[in-house]
């Protein structure tokens, strides 16, 4: 059976020409960038011109870039270091949305005596720019507000955001974990102060990310050791990964137009077509400001594992905010946030698409999903009546 | 991923006995859409031989609660109701090869559905939710149903309270309250040590006070801060002795008296315990 995977936001594929671009380094050139000799250190050049290619995507200069393990220590790194360059400063602003890595970090320094405000979201999943300039004092260290959100795709006016901090002087970090790659990003005109990444979202390995941290910015290391990225990052380079986080962002920014174009044609095309054969199913998200790839529909009266493990059967791979699947009994912290009713987050599926997919694929999952959906509402003890119709 | 034994897989991809019974005899329905998962069950019972001669669910939730539902109608067919009222839900996860931990409650879900219809059947009202006080609010779990589920499954932790009940897995705030249910049903379901027999020479006696000392009541007076020593047993009396912050501290009293309520919990009424 061949396997149709739409759960891109968890994670993606490697490109076949970013494995080309590193297994020389996990093969013969295994050295260490540090060393004296040639051996070891040509591969300096390499993490440069990863370097490069990073910042090339962002629209940064390379000396603003910061390779980590992943978009977490991008994250922990980012919040630790700013509240550390603040030290008199008391006062944290994230959103109720983010990623586990913003918002569990957060709770950590509420802990630790900081104050966290945790900002709401429209029944859309939007951030309300009042809200922020509401939340602000003069304790505020910084602010941690994603890019974009990982299950409902909803982008936060990250530019808006991002001059009303400037004009304040307050330190804004952004978790762009999901939106690298998938849209474009300039941060010649953007005004945050750091933004994160992750490798393993845009076609590259796992266990690589990176940390932009724009120039004259204030810095403190969270992993302390060698003089490693310039002293802001300790620990010998995760060369092969490097690389290929080079080459994947690369490959990323030559085709970024020509994608987006591509994958919404594609989404749409199967969220139109879910919604048609469907009924009670509804979109969860801002429409108007979504990821190209990503779609999270809600159908009521069915549970999420039913439907995943339904589709599994078929070879088909999603994603869904249901209590069963989070690994605790609590569903979707985002779709709960967004105000959508218990009922419907227990039927909630993501969809996340990738440019590996294709139409046929597409084709295939408007096919398969009515029918699943059908079944298990006729084995659901709600909404009698209206399948009855 | 959830590890589902091929039993739960065959159960949940191609359920037995799924939809409704027309004019069925019993109705049981238990869970909520808004908790995540929810179970119908119809019965059809035979008045002269009281045998359950037919049996449908509709189920909404996961795979294991789909499987669950579809082994207990498996399970209850053909039994009198006095035997279905037998089946436990450790039956229902034995008849799926079993079933992961955390998802027990699936099968904790088909027991009350059995219970709740069988209620139905022989004209009791259902289950009031005020008979026990609600421990876990995020999860509409009162304390009768965690005492019944721990007893029957032999639960001791919390975490095993959350995986049968769901009680304490979402706000966490009454894994405190469920603690202090544990505690009490197996102090007094289990007793770990014997009780004096009046035949025990007075060496016995000082080895058992000195060992109730050591694990039960050391360690908790030594996490404060303080400390005790046991100095003479005369009869039914227990001499010991404060030391550390307890020495001299205002509350010395009232730590005295907690240290004889264990001490006659777990050796005997007639113990009195006296400060040096």
């Amino acid at each position: 059976m061949k396997t149709i995977y739409f759960d891109n936001n968890a994670t993606t594929n490697i490109a076949p020409e970013v494995i080309d671009e590193m297994l020389p380094y996990l093969r013969e050139l295994y050295g260490n960038p540090s060393s004296m000799h040639t051996f070891g250190g040509q591969l300096h050049r390499k993490i440069e011109e990863a370097r490069s290619r990073v910042a090339g995507l962002l629209g940064a200069g390379p000396e603003e870039i910061i390779f980590t393990s992943c978009g977490t220590e991008s994250d922990n790194t980012a919040l630790m270091s700013a509240v550390e360059s603040v030290p008199h400063k008391k006062h944290i602003i994230t959103s109720r949305v983010e990623h586990p890595a913003v918002l569990n970090f957060c709770k950590y320094l509420a802990r630790k005596g900081y104050r966290a405000t945790y900002l709401p979201v429209s029944k859309q999943g939007q951030l309300n720019v009042d809200e922020l300039v509401k939340a602000l004092d003069e304790d505020t260290a910084v602010v941690s507000l994603m890019y974009a959100n990982n299950e409902s795709g909803v982008i936060f006016p990250v530019a808006e955001l991002g001059e009303m901090l400037k004009e304040r002087g307050i330190l804004f970090h952004t978790d762009a974990v999901q939106a690298v790659g998938k849209i474009p990003i300039d941060l010649k005109k953007l005004p945050v102060d750091m933004l994160s990444l992750s490798g393993h979202k845009l076609h590259a390995p796992k266990g690589v990310g990176a940390l932009y941290v724009r120039k004259g910015a204030r810095f403190h290391p969270y992993i302390i050791g060698g003089h490693q990225e310039h002293g802001r990052r300790a620990g010998t380079e995760n060369v092969a990964s490097v690389i290929a986080l080079g080459k994947a962002c690369e490959l990323a920014g030559d085709n970024l137009s020509q994608e987006v174009i591509y994958l919404k044609g594609l989404r749409d095309k199967l969220e139109n077509a879910l919604l048609k054969s469907c009924p009670d199913a509804r979109i969860n998200g801002d429409v108007n400001s979504r990821l190209p790839n990503t779609t999270n529909i809600s159908f009521e009266y069915v549970e999420g594992e039913a439907i995943l493990l339904r589709l599994n059967e078929f070879g088909i791979c999603a994603s869904s905010g249901s209590a069963c699947t989070s690994g605790s009994l609590e569903p979707s912290h985002v779709l709960r946030a967004m105000g959508v009713p218990a009922t419907l987050i227990h039927g909630s599926i993501r969809f996340s698409l990738s440019r590996y997919n294709t139409e046929a694929e597409v084709d295939k999952v408007i096919e398969i999903m009515p029918p699943v959906i059908k079944e298990l509402r006729q084995l659901s003890p709600f909404g009698r009546e209206r399948i009855k119709k | 991923m959830w590890e589902y034994t091929d039993k739960v897989k065959e159960h949940f991809l191609h359920p037995k006995n799924i939809g409704e019974i027309e004019n069925p005899d019993a109705v049981g329905e238990v869970g909520s859409i808004v908790c995540g998962d929810a179970l119908k069950l119809y019965l059809k019972v035979d008045e002269k031989s009281g045998k359950i001669t037919d049996a449908k669910f509709q189920t909404f939730g996961c795979a294991s609660a789909i499987a669950s539902s579809s082994a207990l109608t498996e399970l209850v067919k053909g039994k009198t109701l006095d035997e279905a009222l037998k089946v436990t839900n450790q039956e229902i996860a034995e008849f799926l090869g079993g079933l992961p931990k955390e998802k027990m409650h699936c099968s904790v879900m088909g027991r009350e559905a059995l219970e709740a219809a069988i209620a139905n059947y022989r004209g009791q009202p259902p289950e009031v939710k005020e008979e026990g006080r609600l421990i876990c609010k995020c999860f509409d779990v009162t304390e009768e149903k965690i005492r019944k589920v721990a007893i029957e499954n032999h639960l001791t932790t919390v975490d095993e309270i959350t995986d049968y009940t769901k009680a304490g897995g979402g706000c966490g705030e009454c894994k405190a309250e469920i603690e202090a249910i544990l505690r009490d049903i197996w102090a007094l379901k289990k007793p770990e040590r014997p009780v004096v027999s009046k035949k025990l020479t007075n060496l016995q006696k000082i080895a058992l006070m000195q060992e109730i000392i050591e694990t039960e009541i050391r360690p908790g007076l030594q996490a404060d801060g303080g400390d005790i020593e046991l100095i003479d047993i005369d009869g039914n009396r227990v001499i010991v002795a404060l030391r550390g912050m307890c020495s001299g501290c205002l509350m010395a009293d009232v730590t005295i008296k907690g240290i004889q309520d264990k001490l006659r919990e777990m050796a005997g009424e007639e113990i009195t315990v006296e400060a040096q």
